[in-house]
């Protein structure tokens, strides 16, 4: 099987989807004749015709609400918000329309699509091209949020999400589109021909949303990540020399919350890392359903590391971006019980 | 700030609703239209060649009630009847629900007194398999379309037979099968998914036709422009409705409007053929949508329809227009549709007193079986509602982990407080 990066992957599932389903259409800016800006699409309206694959005007409010429409006629639109960062115009949309469409008619009405957006910082984008919005789509009822962290779950991620009957958010970690990124912006990019997960199967399979992955087994703490982070959790166990299982969580909502536990019970520490804001996160989420269920099990607070309570600066990046030496530290600090102040 | 030197020499133009005080003359100025002298363009004409009418409001029954002109004669007498029974059934529903505000019996309504021509005829001149984006002041969409005026009321008594479970505030109508799509609540938004749904249709190799809605207030709105941009680069088979009933609760239309232009010159900059139309005038109405209709069907793309009428009654009973703008009850500044048709039909011969009295009867009489059903289904503001665990239905097609879980913590803690109690 040939290695894939991110990239071809999720652009493998596109093709995958529109064989096997006419009904999809996809369309957003740029993502038609010039195959999106980070290449995503490239090919699908040569193969598939104008009628399937489309560009769009730069109106995210009017991507998503066409796409309402056309879900609730009977397709199955799966768009692309060209950066998370311009997702703002189109929320109303997805929170109020998409995502009660099916509630407030009753079942009448649905709305199966699936929104894609590049996310995450480390490309040197700015506070324009580097957030990462997830908490914002976690809190709202009637959608599911997916984040993949390699190319084979990339793939098997977007052919479920498209065939979910629901909307699906999918959120691309664009800094490892092209590799495994780490966190050590110093040292070369590992491609992902490389690394295990860039051998994705030919035709078709899907990973069901709501179900977490192991990515590194472990015994001395459990670390929950998603994206980048993922591989950046990686080299800070390597680096530390401690024992983590780093669960990467795949879905948000839903959460596959028997697996945390079953980690976290396990460990009797917790870690939880994300690139986005800490104040409100998704960690505060899953910090509290960890100790919810597992607090008598737990040896050490639960900790986070997080980016700071700041916009995502352009010059200051490795500064914001919460890199292995960080979550490094932050494991080291609950091996050691240090629970005086937060654990960060 | 304080700097008194400064000259004011930029003033902002903030309008009011006070300057309205003659609301017939301030209606007028802009709704002028002489009956039977706005041409009838070719249905592949372009948005300029279109927008040459722009000083026109299309009328068709003229003061006497002839129908003159070149939009005039496409309605059959049956077709008349109908359309008159359908707007006082119509207005009869409304005032059965404003009473039933009044005895308490429901918490909210929205009335659309004054503007039951634009949905009723323009739905009598659809056809099955096309599907309107409603905003809450088209219950005649539903009403023409023969949507069983018990569920009407019984999911504005929110009652044990709400089709919506009780999820909506009162009149957020849902029916597919009546091509009426759920009513957000949120203005402007099915504007543009409107475009999406007609996008579809095309995709799909289907003839239909959808049809958006939107006030002239809700216009204002980015989801508004976001439609006519869609609409306008995929020359989608969509009618573009906006209602001008002149009030956004307490604003007059300058303020979507801006200081010149009509909303019908806002399809021009798209290329969207737009026209002006007495929205009071059920003829003009109908024979309007069914160009615009024909002209999406036959791929030649959006139009654009600015239904010039007033809005006669409160924005909704939760609103009190006394302290905006003068009392108009009793009064219909631009027309009253259902006097206009009426007239009409007597004009031809084919109406008299009589008729109208057995008609009268007849729809009220319809109304109040159907309240007098629905009441039976009980309200809730008695208690009578569907259970509260289906709250956790429909969220999403197959109930998540999550809330299967909370649903459970739902119902325990309902089962400790009844035995509590």
């Amino acid at each position: 099987m040939p290695a894939m990066t991110m990239i071809q992957a999720i652009r493998d599932a596109h093709f995958v989807a529109m064989e096997r389903d006419s009904k999809v259409v996809v369309f957003g800016q740029d993502v038609g004749f010039f195959g999106g800006v980070f290449r995503c699409t490239q090919g699908l309206q040569e193969h598939f015709g104008t009628g399937r694959c489309f560009d769009a005007p730069i109106n995210e409010s009017g991507i998503v609400g066409v796409a309402i429409g056309m879900a609730a006629y009977g397709l199955r639109p799966c768009v692309e918000i060209q950066f998370a960062d311009y997702m703002y115009p189109a929320y109303d949309q997805i929170v109020s329309e998409a995502a009660r469409l099916r509630h407030r008619s009753a079942g009448d009405f649905t709305a199966p699509l699936t929104i894609r957006m590049p996310m995450g910082g480390g490309i040197f984008g700015g506070q324009t091209h580097s957030q990462s919005p997830e908490a914002l789509f976690t809190h709202v009822a009637g959608i599911k949020t997916v984040v993949p962290s390699n190319p084979y779950d990339a793939k098997g991620l977007l052919l479920a999400a498209i065939e979910d009957d629901d909307p699906v958010i999918f959120l691309e970690p664009k800094r490892v589109y092209n590799g495994p990124f780490d966190g050590h912006h110093d040292r070369p990019l590992t491609p992902w021909s490389a690394h295990p997960l860039s051998d994705v199967p030919e035709g078709y399979y899907t990973i069901d949303l709501g179900s977490a992955r192991v990515h590194r087994p472990g015994n001395d703490l459990t670390v929950l990540a998603y994206g980048t982070l993922v591989h950046v959790a990686q080299a800070a166990a390597e680096e530390t020399g401690i024992d983590a299982e780093i669960i990467d969580l795949r879905t948000l909502v839903p959460l596959d919350v028997d697996m945390i536990i079953t980690s976290v019970v396990k460990t009797g520490r917790c870690l939880v890392v994300h690139e986005a804001t800490r104040t409100s996160g998704f960690g505060a989420e899953l910090s509290a359903t960890v100790q919810e269920r597992a607090f008598h099990h737990l040896e050490a607070p639960v900790g986070r590391v997080c980016g700071w309570d700041t916009p995502y600066p352009h010059a200051h990046e490795w500064s914001y971006f919460p890199g292995p030496d960080r979550v490094g530290q932050a494991m080291r600090n609950i091996m050691d019980e240090q629970m005086t102040g937060v654990i960060a | 700030m304080n700097d008194t030197s400064r000259q004011a020499s930029v003033r902002l133009r903030i309008p009011e609703p006070t300057a309205h005080t003659d609301l017939v003359a301030a209606a007028g100025t802009r709704c002028v239209a002489i009956a039977g002298e706005a041409r009838r363009p070719d249905l592949d004409e372009n948005a300029i060649s279109v927008a040459s009418m722009r000083d026109h409001v299309i009328r068709v029954l003229d003061d006497e009630g002839n129908a003159v002109g070149p939009w005039a004669g496409a309605l059959s007498r049956s077709e008349l009847e109908a359309g008159l029974h359908d707007m006082m059934l119509v207005r009869s529903f409304d005032a059965r629900m404003l009473r039933a505000h009044r005895q308490g019996k429901i918490s909210f309504y929205m009335q659309c007194l004054g503007e039951e021509a634009i949905a009723c005829a323009s739905q009598w001149a659809l056809k099955p398999g096309d599907m309107n984006f409603p905003t809450y002041r088209q219950q005649g969409l539903l009403v023409s379309s023969d949507y069983p005026m018990v569920d009407m009321m019984n999911q504005i008594l929110s009652n044990t037979h709400d089709p919506l479970l009780g999820r909506q505030l009162p009149v957020m109508y849902s029916s597919k099968e009546h091509r009426f799509f759920s009513i957000s609540g949120n203005l402007a938004t099915q504007f543009v998914q409107a475009v999406g749904w007609a996008m579809a249709a095309a995709l799909d190799g289907s003839d239909a036709v959808a049809s958006a809605w939107i006030g002239e207030g809700a216009s204002a709105e980015s989801d508004f422009h976001s439609a006519l941009v869609f609409a306008s680069t995929y020359q989608a088979p969509v009618i573009l409705n906006v209602v001008n009933n002149q009030w956004a609760i307490s604003t007059p239309e300058d303020f979507a409007r801006g200081a010149a232009a009509t909303f019908a010159d806002r399809g021009l900059g798209f290329g969207i053929p737009s026209l002006r139309v007495d929205g009071n005038d059920y003829l003009a109405v109908h024979a309007v949508t069914a160009w615009a209709a024909e002209r999406a069907r036959t791929g030649l793309g959006p139009t654009l329809i600015e239904w010039v009428t007033f809005r006669v009654g409160p924005h909704s009973t939760s609103d009190d227009p006394t302290g905006y703008r003068p009392d108009v009850a009793g009064q219909f500044p631009l027309g009253d549709p259902i006097d206009r048709l009426r007239q009409h039909m007597v004009t031809c011969g084919e109406w008299d007193d009589t008729r109208q009295t057995a008609l009268q009867e007849s729809v009220d009489q319809v109304v109040s079986k159907a309240f007098e059903e629905a009441d039976s289904f009980g309200s809730v503001m008695r208690g009578d509602v569907s259970s509260a665990a289906t709250m956790f239905d429909d969220v999403f097609a197959t109930m998540p982990p999550h809330l299967v879980e909370q649903r459970a913590q739902f119902e325990r803690s309902q089962r400790l407080q009844n035995e509590g109690s």
